[in-house]
């Protein structure tokens, strides 16, 4: 008995050693996805590619928010991913050396546009778009009617504020509130901590002319305005601002089930929100400043391909002829687009996304997109991190002094993390 | 003890000697992979600058001078060192009285053994976002959160870390007091000796192996404290000092090494393995310490 059960601990031992080994191929694909919500719809795309070509497409995605553990693993291994994704300058400044230059590459002649690709210092074209977002606040034009008003008094800051405070005011009443929760859990922050966040960096960068590289440290001169969207959000919201910490309310749903007329919250969120609120809109980061009548929703991406350079060239072949096959094929461009929102090449499928759709009128009207300046965040998650923590403290007891401490943290802390990061 | 049969003592040992390699070879193989070889490796990646490990710069000790310099690492270790010895005590008091009273013959005691026992099975992770749940509901009447106090962060992890592991340190308590003698404490009975003297002079003393065992485990489960460290507070209040630097109050060694590895630039993930190789020396030589205290008051029978 002892003896067989010695046997079979050194079996199970030695069988760890096996378990990895597996045969290469010539000239595949090994896409490491980072969006979890679209793997489905990626898979299903690789094995279109298999049945229409023979080559071999294996897409990996990394589970939530692990994506940089994920692709430090797996670029570590023999098989080491071809196409993965360089999402913003501080992965550039990590990523580079392994990333092929796509400068007047076959999938570089495709794009319709420049505005989402990533540079490092040198002009190399490390990463390029394939498809891009819009986030800003999403609203239900029907309860704006029901509480008497008209999204045309929603032009900006004031009217904005009028309209949350009086619903807010008479949400008994009325049987909905203005602002769904701002919870603060790691499921949530995001929506603050790093996108409306971005009103601060986007008028900050404007003023500098443009940020071309991760500044050392920022001014926080468009604070107040931060302040003021904020405040508003979490003070005339469904849930009271002291119970935001730990999280556990349901945003989408209180938006879905129309006991919310705002959503703080992007594009990728169309899908779910047009189930129940067909005529769902979005309407920009409104925060006080001036001109912001002219203001536009946050257009930008983090969906960014880069080609591993350290991959075999049959192996970099296949997968850019794979790339370009993505935003040229009808039918795979259709599918890509319908969970990615747009792709931005010239024969890619068209929108069917309300929220951009949105996003491109503003722009045909004339209105300025604020950039995604908050992509230059310095070691994002130490410092959106330390952002939540003040946030908390700050929602629970909103005194001038635990303001000052957001305010450290975001502005101060800008330049402790880039210090860090730049070592 | 079964006895060997030992007739003829070189014809036995040969084939041992010349097949032992053989036998020893797998296991000795694998425990070379998945201990042995990694461990060095990260003894020398800390010595090094690295973003993958199979492309290294040797820097020398300045990883180590690094993480001395480091204000968090030393609060993290101080509030680690705070909290093991902490619930060191609190664990190993409740459940050896639980696993004192449940060898008293009640009624039901296997079903109380198991129920103490089945909060060992959940995983760290789901704990912590339960519990957080937990006290967020109760603390949320008084207007504050375990994320705004360090002392409920801390207090809050005790009270989860108890709750999972006294079970655990009760059933390996209830295999030690069972294996009392019933002479001894018939002895002590017949001797006159009282409640309280029968079990600080004759039971304690013949549990001794237990305690070792369970105080050794809780110290460096303490000292290694992550997934429920980070499910429930992940550091969580940060103190924003002057000029953006955050102390985070409830950040544990474990954590810090890994925020430190997965938060930072590269060049900190040459300092994250040193931090890690001082951990390890830290939790192994605690352990041994405790150990050779706790075994000096181990009786044998």
């Amino acid at each position: 008995m002892k003896r067989a059960l010695s046997l079979i601990l050194t079996l199970v031992l030695c069988l760890g050693l096996f378990a990895g080994c597996g045969g290469t191929e010539k000239g595949s694909v090994y896409w490491l996805n980072f969006k979890p919500e679209s793997d489905e719809v990626l898979q299903e795309v690789a094995k279109m590619y298999k049945e229409e070509t023979g080559v071999e497409v294996k897409v990996v995605t990394a589970a939530s928010g692990t994506y940089n553990q994920t692709l430090l693993a797996e670029m570590d291994k023999k098989n080491a991913p071809t196409l993965f994704v360089i999402g913003n300058q501080n992965a550039v400044k990590d990523w580079k050396d392994y990333a092929l230059n796509l400068k007047d590459t076959a999938i570089a002649k495709e794009l319709n546009t420049d505005a989402y690709n990533l540079y490092d210092e040198d002009g190399n074209l490390v990463s390029i778009g394939y498809c891009y977002e819009c986030y800003g606040i999403i609203v239900n034009p029907k309860l704006i009617e029901e509480a008497g008003f008209k999204m045309d008094d929603i032009k900006n800051f004031e009217g904005l504020k009028k309209v949350a405070e009086s619903i807010h005011s008479r949400a008994a009443e009325l049987g909905f509130d203005a602002f769904s929760a701002s919870d603060m859990d790691d499921s949530s922050s995001w929506r603050f901590t790093g996108h409306m966040a971005n009103l601060e960096y986007y008028y900050e960068s404007k003023d500098a002319g443009g940020w071309k590289a991760c500044p050392e440290s920022i001014e926080g001169t468009y604070m107040e305005n931060f302040k003021n969207l904020y405040d508003l959000c979490i003070n005339n919201s469904t849930v009271a601002p002291n119970t935001l910490a730990t999280g556990g309310h349901d945003a989408q749903n209180e938006f879905k089930t129309g006991k919310a007329a705002f959503y703080v919250n992007g594009s990728w969120e169309y899908s779910a929100v047009s189930e129940t609120v067909k005529d769902a809109t979005m309407i920009p980061y409104y925060c006080g400043v001036e001109g912001e009548e002219k203001a536009g929703l946050n257009c930008g991406t983090e969906n960014c391909w880069a080609i591993n350079s350290k991959a075999s060239e049959a192996d970099q072949k296949a997968t850019m002829d794979f790339m370009v096959w993505c935003v040229t094929n009808e039918k795979a461009s259709r599918k890509l687009v319908d969970t990615f929102g747009v792709m931005p090449y010239k024969n890619a499928a068209e929108s069917t996304n309300g929220f951009l759709a949105a996003a491109s009128k503003y722009t045909a009207d004339g209105c300025y997109v604020m950039d995604w300046a908050t992509n230059y965040q310095p070691n994002v998650d130490e410092y959106r991190k330390a952002l939540v923590a003040a946030l908390n403290t700050y929602n629970s007891d909103q005194t001038a002094a635990n303001w000052e401490k957001v305010e450290t943290a975001f502005v101060d802390g800008w330049a402790v993390q880039y210090k860090a990061a730049n070592k | 003890m079964r006895k060997k049969k030992v007739s003829g003592g070189s014809t036995l040992r040969k084939p041992l000697v010349k097949w032992g390699w053989f036998f020893l070879g797998p296991v000795l193989l694998a425990f070379s992979i998945g201990f042995v070889w990694p461990f060095i490796q990260g003894i020398y990646l800390s010595f090094c600058e690295f973003r993958l490990i199979s492309d290294t710069t040797f820097v020398g000790f300045e990883n180590y001078i690094e993480v001395f310099k480091d204000g968090s690492f030393l609060h993290s270790f101080w509030y680690t060192a705070l909290f093991a010895i902490t619930s060191l005590v609190i664990i190993n008091v409740l459940s050896f009285m639980v696993a004192y009273a449940l060898t008293q013959g009640i009624k039901g005691s296997n079903l109380f053994r198991t129920v103490f026992f089945m909060p060992n099975l959940i995983g760290g992770i789901v704990l912590g976002y339960i519990w957080s749940m937990i006290f967020d509901g109760i603390l949320s009447k008084w207007d504050t959160s375990i994320l705004l106090e360090s002392k409920w962060g801390f207090w809050g992890l005790i009270i989860l870390l108890c709750w999972q592991q006294i079970g655990y340190m009760m059933i390996i308590y209830i295999a030690g007091l069972q294996s009392v003698s019933e002479d001894m404490l018939e002895a002590a009975r017949i001797d006159g000796a009282s409640q309280g003297q029968t079990l600080f002079n004759v039971i304690i003393p013949n549990v001794m192996p237990s305690i070792t065992i369970c105080t050794f485990l809780s110290l460096t489960n303490g000292f290694k404290l992550f997934d429920q460290n980070l499910a429930l507070t992940a550091g969580q209040p940060y103190i924003i000092q002057e000029g953006g630097t955050v102390i985070k109050t409830t950040e544990m060694l474990a954590l810090n090494i890994y925020n430190t590895f997965y938060g930072q630039s590269a060049s900190a993930q040459g300092v994250a393995q040193a931090k890690a190789v001082v951990f390890f020396i830290l939790v192994a030589g605690l352990g041994l310490m405790q150990l050779a205290f706790t075994r000096k008051r181990e009786v044998q029978q």
